[in-house]
């Protein structure tokens, strides 16, 4: 008879959502679907605030990326005062996005993921979490709790808190950065750029046992989308827009921010909170696409950092380019991890980074404006319009996880028709559908914008929709 | 030469002149009294309750702004009984409309925040009201967000009394109670407004504000209101 599974709770993930596996009449996986399941409205109770006070609420979206929401926020706001920033703010609203690339890489590699990778797909989870990994590998928890410390200490001595600081406004910077803590930050920098290039060369090491995984984390081909420079080198704060197809020829690029709606879409899925973003020129579903770490590595050619390169040319042996494996999103994310110290470096010491001129003051100039930003997890997207008196008359927010939404679905899918067999979910199989999703390091709650409940869970569901086993991970 | 009057305040002997109110004795005896509706240099109105004091003789009560001080009075300015009226107004005044500290222009730099901090209110034991209020940003330099107004009417004041515009006014009661601007019109198309921002110094919170501060960053003068005051010679 056929079945269905229901992951209710994915774990170690931000935000929550299910998993529901559909088996058909001979138990074998028919199809899969991840579900978001809470809704928090954020472009609806925005609509009436002034322009200037979004950085900070849509800021509140999330407690890991804050600081993405808030660049992407200001930058949007900037188009609508339609001000060039100073030069010293750019500089320093880039910094502070490296250090926040720097802290959520390493809570997605280490405090996420490695529990994963180190301790086994198939271990006991009650020890398959960061506490499992600092009993059996100290030295590499250890580390992973030294490199977020290091991003999160950099984005409070920059703006003053770690999690959610004003600091970043429309126009440019609140203040200046001080001299004392630009050394700081130095100090603390060959630290950090040791630990990445060490965990770098461990990942590196285990990568080949993991094949199975690389070849079933969906590894089917689809298109990619980045920033990049007019070099075409990667970029998290400015940029173009650029669309590769699976063979990694271009298929579309635009500088111009507010022409992201002529290329993306956003579809509206019954099964989910999460809307499902696709490349309008492909059409709906067909225009599947993802972002993140591993689409910024196939769609840039290069870091724009010395020792991201050399680790970028290996990555390229290994994983082909374009490479298509939801697997190398980790290993993608330890190159970016090794990128971001290297461009804070290279920020800290560039002369115009102390200056005190940060900020561009005007009123309402444009009635619209878009920001685009690299967040950690992906393209991130702010577009208001506004009235002339400043107020919010509509909010589009399109998040990393958003657009990597159908690549995920299509991802559980695969994962599932490759471990799932039978009607009864062993634990291993569950936390390999579980671990797909976590590849893509997902922030649910910013892609709804939700209000949370327990993580995620799995269902296994009969044709007729009748619940046969429920596991929470 | 003015009436002197004696009176005892928290036990202490005060000697002020006759027609202070007894939260302007007790300034003078350097006793804190909190206040939101209160300041120097706008007459006193009795508005927020949050300068309740105990008086010996008197069961409820009192509002030290707006209470005389006489002869013979004995005061007290802090109790159990007066911290716990006094935390349930604040309490009282967060529930009522959406102050959400996080994302305000005067966090950090807001009176309503520092007095539920000094009284230690952690939480709010009653149900938010989570009304919805419009936000007037027709002013080319202020904004109006009805969502952090408790109605202090500071601005009213200042604007009647100092200004001489009288943009200001409260509608309404109760709960209902709501600012504004001349007869109801939108502050952009305010006729009498001179743009002096001086309600925006007095306001309290983050209701009223300069336009384009970005969070946090809406810093009040509301002292060089009540120096102005001071050298019209207009304070009480």
């Amino acid at each position: 008879m056929a079945q269905n599974i229901i992951i209710p709770h994915v774990s170690r993930i931000e935000g929550h959502a299910k998993i529901a596996i559909h088996l058909n009449d001979a138990g074998e996986v028919d199809s899969a679907q991840l579900h978001v399941t809470q809704v928090r409205g954020f472009e609806k109770f925005t609509e009436g605030r002034p322009y200037y006070e979004m950085p900070s609420i849509t800021a509140r979206i999330c407690g890991i990326c804050p600081v993405s929401h808030l660049l992407a926020s200001s930058k949007a706001c900037d188009a609508i005062m339609a001000v060039r920033i100073p030069p010293a703010a750019k500089l320093l609203r880039e910094l502070l996005h490296c250090a926040q690339f720097v802290q959520s890489h390493a809570l997605s590699f280490f405090h996420l993921s490695a529990p994963d990778l180190l301790l086994g797909m198939d271990s006991d989870p009650a020890e398959r979490n960061i506490l499992g990994v600092l009993e059996q590998h100290p030295e590499l928890a250890r580390d992973g709790i030294a490199l977020r410390k290091f991003g999160q200490l950099a984005i409070e001595r920059l703006a003053g808190e770690r999690v959610h600081p004003a600091w970043v406004v429309p126009g440019g910077v609140h203040a200046p950065l001080r001299s004392d803590l630009r050394d700081a930050i130095l100090g603390e920098l060959p630290i950090a750029r040791s630990i990445v290039r060490r965990t770098l060369q461990m990942f590196k090491g285990v990568l080949d046992g993991f094949k199975a995984e690389i070849d079933s984390f969906d590894n089917e081909p689809t298109a990619y989308a980045g920033l990049v420079t007019r070099e075409n080198s990667m970029h998290w704060y400015d940029g173009a827009v650029a669309f590769i197809d699976e063979n990694g020829a271009p298929l579309a690029r635009f500088e111009d921010p507010g022409e992201y709606s002529n290329y993306i879409g956003e579809a509206a899925v019954p099964f989910s909170y999460l809307k499902a973003p696709y490349f309008i020129p492909r059409g709906y579903p067909a225009g599947i696409y993802r972002v993140g770490p591993l689409a910024r590595l196939n769609v840039a050619e290069t870091c724009g950092t010395p020792l991201a390169d050399a680790e970028l040319a290996e990555y390229r042996q290994r994983a082909g380019h374009p490479a298509q494996s939801a697997f190398y999103f980790h290993y993608a994310r330890l190159i970016e991890a090794l990128r971001g110290v290297e461009r804070m470096e290279m920020l800290l010491q560039h002369p115009d980074i102390l200056s005190t001129h940060i900020r561009a003051r005007a009123q309402v100039n444009c009635l619209e404006g878009t920001g685009i930003i690299e967040a950690p997890r992906g393209l991130l997207i702010h577009h208001y319009q506004v009235n002339e008196a400043g107020a919010i008359v509509k909010a589009n927010l399109i998040v990393a996880t958003g657009h990597n939404n159908l690549a995920m679905n299509h991802a559980v899918e695969q994962v599932a028709k490759r471990f799932v067999k039978g009607a009864k979910i062993e634990e291993g199989m569950l936390n390999r559908v579980s671990a797909v999703v976590r590849a893509f390091d997902p922030c649910l709650s910013c892609s709804t914008h939700a209000l949370g409940q327990p993580a995620l869970q799995i269902d296994l569901l009969s044709p007729q929709g009748e619940l046969l086993d429920r596991v929470a991970n | 030469m003015p009436n002197m009057i004696s009176l005892r305040i928290d036990g202490e002997l005060v000697r002020v002149e006759e027609g202070h109110t007894i939260f302007q004795a007790a300034e003078a005896a350097g006793k804190q009294i909190p206040g939101l509706c209160q300041m120097k240099g706008l007459s006193p109105v009795g508005a927020c309750r949050l300068c309740v004091v105990e008086l010996a003789g008197v069961n409820r009560l009192l509002p030290s702004c707006t209470t005389p001080a006489q002869e013979g009075m004995s005061v007290t300015t802090q109790s159990a009984r007066i911290k716990s009226y006094r935390r349930m107004i604040v309490e009282l005044l967060l529930a009522e409309r959406n102050h959400i500290c996080a994302v305000c222009v005067s966090n950090n730099h807001c009176e309503l925040q520092a007095l539920a901090m000094k009284l230690g209110v952690t939480h709010v034991r009653y149900t938010y009201a989570y009304r919805s209020f419009p936000v007037d940003t027709s002013h080319p330099r202020f904004v109006l967000d009805h969502n952090r107004c408790i109605v202090c009417t500071r601005c009213v004041r200042v604007c009647a009394e100092m200004e001489g515009a009288h943009v200001w006014d409260v509608m309404g009661r109760g709960v209902g109670s709501r600012l504004v601007c001349e007869l109801n019109r939108s502050w952009g198309q305010a006729s009498s407004c001179t743009g002096c921002g001086k309600c925006v110094q007095v306001c309290p919170t983050g209701a009223l504000a300069e336009k384009g501060c970005a969070v946090e960053e809406m810093i009040k003068r509301g002292q060089s209101i009540s120096r102005l005051a001071e050298t019209r010679g207009g304070v009480l």
